[in-house]
């Protein structure tokens, strides 16, 4: 069971219980719609940009623990950082899903919570799924995201 | 599968033991793979529907195939060319057989299921199909039961219908008959749903086909694992059945056809076996199987299938269905009393499947929780998107059952599933 402690944290089961920032955002300036046909997860995610800085984000869709949790962490961490810094922070967040390390834990903050899905490597994607989508929104990129 | 038990009453219980029941032990111990352990834990393999483990006995065919009497097949003079052909068209024979199709050249070899149906679509569906006309399938269909006919009716100006399943996941049987006019050319239903386990009455479906002048054709992927499949008394006019599901090798699978409508269908592939003559400008064909085999066939393949099928029917095909009905009744009965579980898929004819939803525990979620436990299911959508829309439910957890499945390994998912409530509250 230690694994799977790691893997399903209490932070992880609250945010997939009660997710953060969850709903329709007015005024969206970005929009993307993210698919995982492996296991069905889908995500619907808005941003308003202003300036370079990411103001407000939220998410709806449905999916397993792992990707929600995930999408709405990302939310909590994304509002008031500039387009830069989140591009970075998927990248540390990335490399700390598939077991790279990630940088400073710190610098992750709330996002540490998911080192343990480096552990389960089919599950990765979940964890992604919304920072993929994330990036298609932000790059504008018309087709929906996958993790395939 | 509810199958019906022997008629005649055993005289006593050891006559009852040795006619009726399946000895799981020894079943097991055919089984190489169940030996494993996963994450600390014994295996407990329960994802049959997707694919069943080999018994030694496969797995020695094969093997004893590379060792022994490697070779190309149909062509070679020498000795070797001369076993493997005898060999592969000996698997042949022993599938024809099995399923009690009239002559063996109604069997062709294809890589499973999903090429058989291809097959079948690109050769009949192509040249019996034009505009106004329809082909039939049904919602519970696997993905690879509806898309080779999406295509085919794109391609021919035919149209795609549906028959709607119920709340318990049966075909509704009148839609079935509102449905089925004489602008069906085509019925294509599934033997058994991977993703329901509700067995669908292939007899009376062949009987209102044909009396439209339709064909049906069948797919038997999981239905060849669960009964004695007999073509000619279930009357279909195709069936479609996969190796890696009946406990032989994967790439290997095939289509009974007719043998009158095979006699009459084009080729699909082109290429070598598959001809008679050749010349630059336009080529003959061979007869039915070999017309619609092109190219060097597995031939490994066929032989690790016929020694999966020997195997099974060394077990008792009434055995082994009586060993799965017993099964589903306990998992289901067990399932039934975790709270908050929904199963998905009641039909009152059922096989081995017990596909489910937990409240507040997404399915990939309790997958990784059971795997953790060594308990291998399956989870997510199993290939039939529509089925999943028609229960409203994102992706389900299924559990299904193989002839060397146990009450030990019902209960070890019981108690995994308990975990799920733990960690998920
Ligand atoms: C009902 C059904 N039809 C078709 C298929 C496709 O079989 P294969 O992938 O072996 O071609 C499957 C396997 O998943 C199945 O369960």
């Amino acid at each position: 069971m230690s694994d799977l402690r790691e893997l399903y944290q209490s932070v992880i089961l609250d945010h997939n219980k009660h997710p953060r920032n969850f709903g329709a955002l007015d005024g969206a300036t970005h929009k993307a719609d993210g698919h995982n046909p492996l296991c069905g997860d889908k995500i619907n995610l808005q941003l308003i940009v202003e300036d370079g800085v990411v103001t407000d984000v939220a998410f709806e869709g449905e999916g397993c623990a792992i990707s929600t949790a995930s999408a709405s962490v990302m939310t909590e961490t994304l509002k008031g950082r500039t387009l830069r810094d989140v591009e970075a922070l998927f990248g540390r967040f990335h490399d700390l899903v598939t077991g790279k390390g990630g940088g400073d834990l710190d610098e992750l903050g709330k996002l540490a919570v998911f080192a343990g899905v480096s552990e389960f490597p089919i599950r990765v994607k979940c964890a992604t799924l919304s920072w993929h989508t994330l990036r298609a929104a932000l790059e504008g990129a018309g087709a929906p995201a996958t993790t395939e | 599968m509810a199958v019906p038990k022997q008629k005649s009453q055993p005289a006593s219980r050891q006559e009852a033991q040795a006619a009726d029941v399946l000895d799981a032990s020894h079943v097991r111990a055919d089984f190489p793979i169940l030996d494993r352990d996963i994450h600390g834990k014994k295996l407990v393999y329960l994802d049959n529907a997707a694919s069943t483990q080999k018994p030694r006995a496969v797995i020695d065919a094969v093997k004893h195939y590379y060792e022994r009497y490697n070779s190309n097949v149909h062509r070679g003079v020498h000795h070797l060319s001369q076993e493997a052909t005898f060999a592969y068209e000996g698997a042949r024979k022993r599938v024809q057989a099995l399923l009690n199709a009239e002559d063996d050249s109604e069997i062709i070899f294809t890589r499973g299921t999903t090429e058989a149906i291809n097959l079948v679509a690109q050769t009949y569906g192509r040249a019996n199909l034009g505009p106004g006309d329809e082909v039939l399938i049904s919602v519970m269909e696997h993905h690879s039961n509806i898309v080779p006919w999406q295509l085919v009716c794109e391609q021919t100006g035919a149209t795609l219908k549906a028959v709607p399943i119920d709340e318990h996941g049966a075909l509704v049987m009148d839609e079935l008959e509102r449905l089925l006019t004489e602008k069906t050319k085509i019925v294509a239903l599934g033997h058994i749903s991977n993703s329901l386990g509700t067995i669908n009455p292939i007899q009376k479906i062949a009987a209102m086909a044909h009396a439209v002048s339709a064909v049906l054709v069948v797919d038997g992927a999981q239905g060849l694992p669960h009964a004695r499949v007999d073509v000619r008394e279930l009357d279909a006019d195709f069936y479609a059945f996969s190796g890696h599901k009946v406990y032989g090798p994967t790439g290997i699978g095939g289509l009974y056809g007719r043998r009158e409508l095979l006699d009459a269908m084009p080729p699909w592939q082109g290429g070598g076996d598959m001809i008679l003559t050749v010349a630059i400008d336009r080529s003959t064909y061979n007869d039915p199987p070999f017309r619609f085999e092109a190219g060097t066939p597995n031939i490994a393949g066929a032989i690790g299938l016929a020694a999966a099928l020997d195997y099974v029917d060394s077990l008792g095909y009434e055995r082994v269905a009586a060993h799965e009905a017993e099964l589903l009744a306990y998992g289901t009965a067990a399932l039934e009393q975790i709270e908050d579980l929904r199963l998905i898929g009641t039909a009152p004819e059922k096989a081995g499947v017990l596909s489910f939803v937990m409240d507040g525990a997404h399915p990939h979620d309790v997958g990784t929780i059971l795997d953790q436990e060594g308990i291998a299911i399956r989870t997510g959508h199993h290939c039939a998107q529509p089925v999943m829309e028609h229960f409203c439910v994102p992706a389900t957890a299924r559990a299904s059952i193989g002839i060397y499945n146990t009450r030990e390994d019902i209960d070890a998912l019981v108690r995994g599933l308990r975990k799920v409530r733990e960690v998920f509250g």
